[in-house]
């Protein structure tokens, strides 16, 4: 006979207790401040939804939240497809598969700030290479400290230098899992080259591909430490990504309520998104 | 469809090959005649695939040629040779429904739309799958996948052979049979060569009218599946095919006759070439039998495989097997054996070095 307990529960407990600790009880705690208002010393008055309506109607929040969809948006379009290509042109075999590997991972294993610092000495007007070469040899009027457009166009730079190679090794992985005996096929039936990438690479690519936007989706969607080192948001507010924003209203002008209201959407947000986009690239598999 | 020849070829992997061991094929001569059914079989490694992939033009030979009805093709790429092959395993485009999939290679020939419902929809008809035609090819069983993949090699009208590479291993064991035999009637319908690469001895022996046998790259023996059974040219083939294989006895030659644990063994008939290298008997188990006079032995084995009893014996420290119908001796007994003698062959550095009485006979 089958003896029936509860015993098991007592597995699941460590993990309970680490996610409680790291996430539910922090993340309530900014719940908790989401709904009330303090002036220290640890009074609280019930606010009720107020910060969330603040936050929603806010001009503020509506410009970073723009901002933080074009950034997003554009580093996706970029990052994606030169990803891919870049994956396809590598070597699937011999001496030089480790040396394309080793040399596309580099970029990920530096810090995010130090990257930021990197390219903000890179990008100066009078020192930096780059920033030298195009305001002294190319005679192009290029100061990120005083044009968005520069500012806009460093950053995304910068990411895409930083995180392509995310999408570069995620794809090489799918590429590198098709079985020669697909390509000997599609010669002998006479597929075209575009034909070899839309029917056998691009559908066994699809699985890590959704694995590679969704994580430089949720990346770029809450980048901060980059264009803060970078740019620190400006010039004016034009790099001002919501993250940014949100530091500035809690930790600048200690607003906790709209700080935390604030959070709590962009994490609803960013939720919402990453669910929706997974669910429509897995919905053909289930049936 | 066309009469294939291949003409002095030769493979390497290596850029600079040297020793014979460097190459995976040894000077190849061959005439595949138009229409034929023929298996290529062999141990892993032997170079069937090599051959396969140079016949389909995946592979450019070292050195050779490949005619196609006296055109030379070596240097063709495989979509300009009008070739069919199924792999291994099942090559479907997932994201394309069954009837697209049939239609993909005549669509990228340029085939207009009438052409390739006409052809799509006989083919399906011939590997009975017009009720997929509509699903998607990626939620096939893979029986049905290699059906599909035979199916894109078939649906071309022009297709001078179709080859196959080992395309049962991923198939179910009771499937398997019904899709050898599918196939065996697909190549009375449509007439095209076929070359299917095999190392199971009963998928090569059920297709072909002609098996080439290969090992080490070279082609050992190509016959029709009797003439591989009662006459191996080699002692490879006679151990590879046949199950138990031939027992093979090492032997030595006295005034022309064979002599094998003191014991004098008739052969078929006289010995052609010199007897210089290593010469042993070849006997099929299914041409030996017991008796109460003969080579004296000892069964060491006893097992019984359903239709026969396979009888393992040891003589003169030689294992030689008998297969036995009805009741077997027990293990441990002392028995004779004797062998049929129009089926003994001689070999000499395993090659067959006897000729049979008749055919000499017919000569003189």
């Amino acid at each position: 006979m089958k003896t029936e307990n509860q015993k098991a529960w007592f597995f699941v407990l460590p993990v309970l207790l680490l996610v409680a600790f790291n996430a539910l009880i922090p993340m309530m705690t900014v719940v908790n401040y989401s709904v009330q208002e303090t002036f220290g010393d640890n009074v609280f008055f019930w606010q009720g939804l107020d910060w969330f309506q603040q936050i929603l109607r806010s001009e503020r929040f509506h410009a970073a939240l723009g901002r933080q969809f074009l950034f997003t948006f554009l580093i996706l379009i970029i990052e994606v497809p030169l990803g891919i290509a870049i994956a396809l042109s590598m070597p699937r075999k011999g001496l030089w598969v480790p040396v394309c590997l080793v040399l596309m991972a580099l970029p990920m294993l530096i810090p995010w700030n130090v990257v930021g610092a990197m390219w903000n000495i890179f990008t100066l007007p009078d020192i930096g290479l780059l920033g030298y070469f195009l305001n002294h040899v190319l005679g192009i009027n290029y100061d990120m400290t005083q044009d968005p457009l520069a500012a806009w166009v460093t950053i995304i730079t910068m990411d895409v230098w930083h995180w392509t190679s995310l999408v570069v090794l995620l794809s090489y992985a799918g590429l590198v899992s098709i079985p020669d005996a697909y390509y000997q096929a599609a010669k002998i039936d006479g597929a075209s080259n575009w034909s070899v990438f839309r029917f056998i690479q691009l559908p066994k690519m699809k699985t890590v591909l959704t694995i590679a936007i969704l994580l430089r989706f949720m990346d770029s969607f809450n980048i901060y430490t980059e264009p803060f080192v970078l740019t620190g948001g400006g010039p004016g507010n034009s790099t001002t990504m919501l993250s940014i924003d949100l530091v500035k209203i809690a930790l600048g002008q200690f607003d906790l309520g709209p700080a935390a209201a604030m959070s709590l959407i962009y994490f609803a947000i960013t939720l919402l998104v990453s669910w929706l986009f997974y669910t429509l690239m897995t919905k053909d598999d289930l049936n | 469809m066309a009469k294939i020849t291949l003409s002095k070829l030769r493979h390497s992997y290596f850029p600079n090959p040297k020793s014979p061991s460097d190459y995976a094929l040894k000077e190849i001569d061959l005439d595949w005649s138009d229409g034929g059914a023929y298996a290529l079989l062999g141990p892993s490694g032997c170079g069937k695939s090599t051959l396969l992939n140079i016949i389909s033009g995946l592979l450019v030979p070292s050195e050779g040629q490949i005619l196609f009805d006296g055109q030379d093709v070596t240097k063709l790429p495989p979509d300009q040779r009008n070739i069919a092959q199924v792999f291994q395993f099942p090559v479907i485009y997932d994201t394309m429904s069954v009837y697209d999939n049939l239609a993909f290679p005549l669509r990228n020939r340029g085939r207009d739309e009438n052409t390739v419902r006409e052809r799509v929809m006989a083919i399906a008809e011939m590997l009975e799958v017009t009720d997929m035609l509509d699903q998607k090819a990626a939620g096939l069983s893979p029986d049905n996948k290699q059906k599909i993949s035979m199916g894109r090699g078939l649906v071309r009208e022009d297709v001078n052979v179709v080859m196959f590479d080992e395309p049962l291993t991923v198939i179910d064991p009771h499937l398997k049979w019904k899709l050898r035999s599918k196939l065996k009637e697909l190549h009375q319908r449509v007439k095209a060569t076929m070359i299917y690469v095999t190392h199971d001895q009963t998928e090569a022996l059920t297709f072909a009218d002609q098996v080439v046998v290969m090992q080490l790259g070279e082609v050992v023996q190509i016959g029709t599946p009797i003439e591989l059974f009662e006459r191996p040219a080699h002692t490879f083939v006679g151990h590879f095919i046949g199950s138990p294989g031939m027992n093979i006895l090492p032997c030595t030659l006295l005034n022309g006759a064979a002599r094998f644990a003191d014991h004098n063994i008739a052969l078929e008939g006289p010995i052609h070439g010199e007897a210089l290298g290593k010469t042993e008997i070849g006997i099929r188990p299914e041409f030996v039998s017991l008796s109460d006079q003969g080579l004296p032995a000892v069964v060491t084995k006893v097992s019984d495989v359903g239709r026969h009893i396979v009888v393992e014996c040891e003589a003169n420290g030689t294992r030689i097997s008998a297969v036995v119908e009805g009741r077997a001796p027990e293990k441990g007994t002392a028995v004779h054996l004797s062998f049929r003698q129009d089926m003994t062959r001689l070999y000499i550095d395993g090659w067959l070095a006897s000729t049979p009485e008749t055919s000499l006979e017919a000569a003189e």
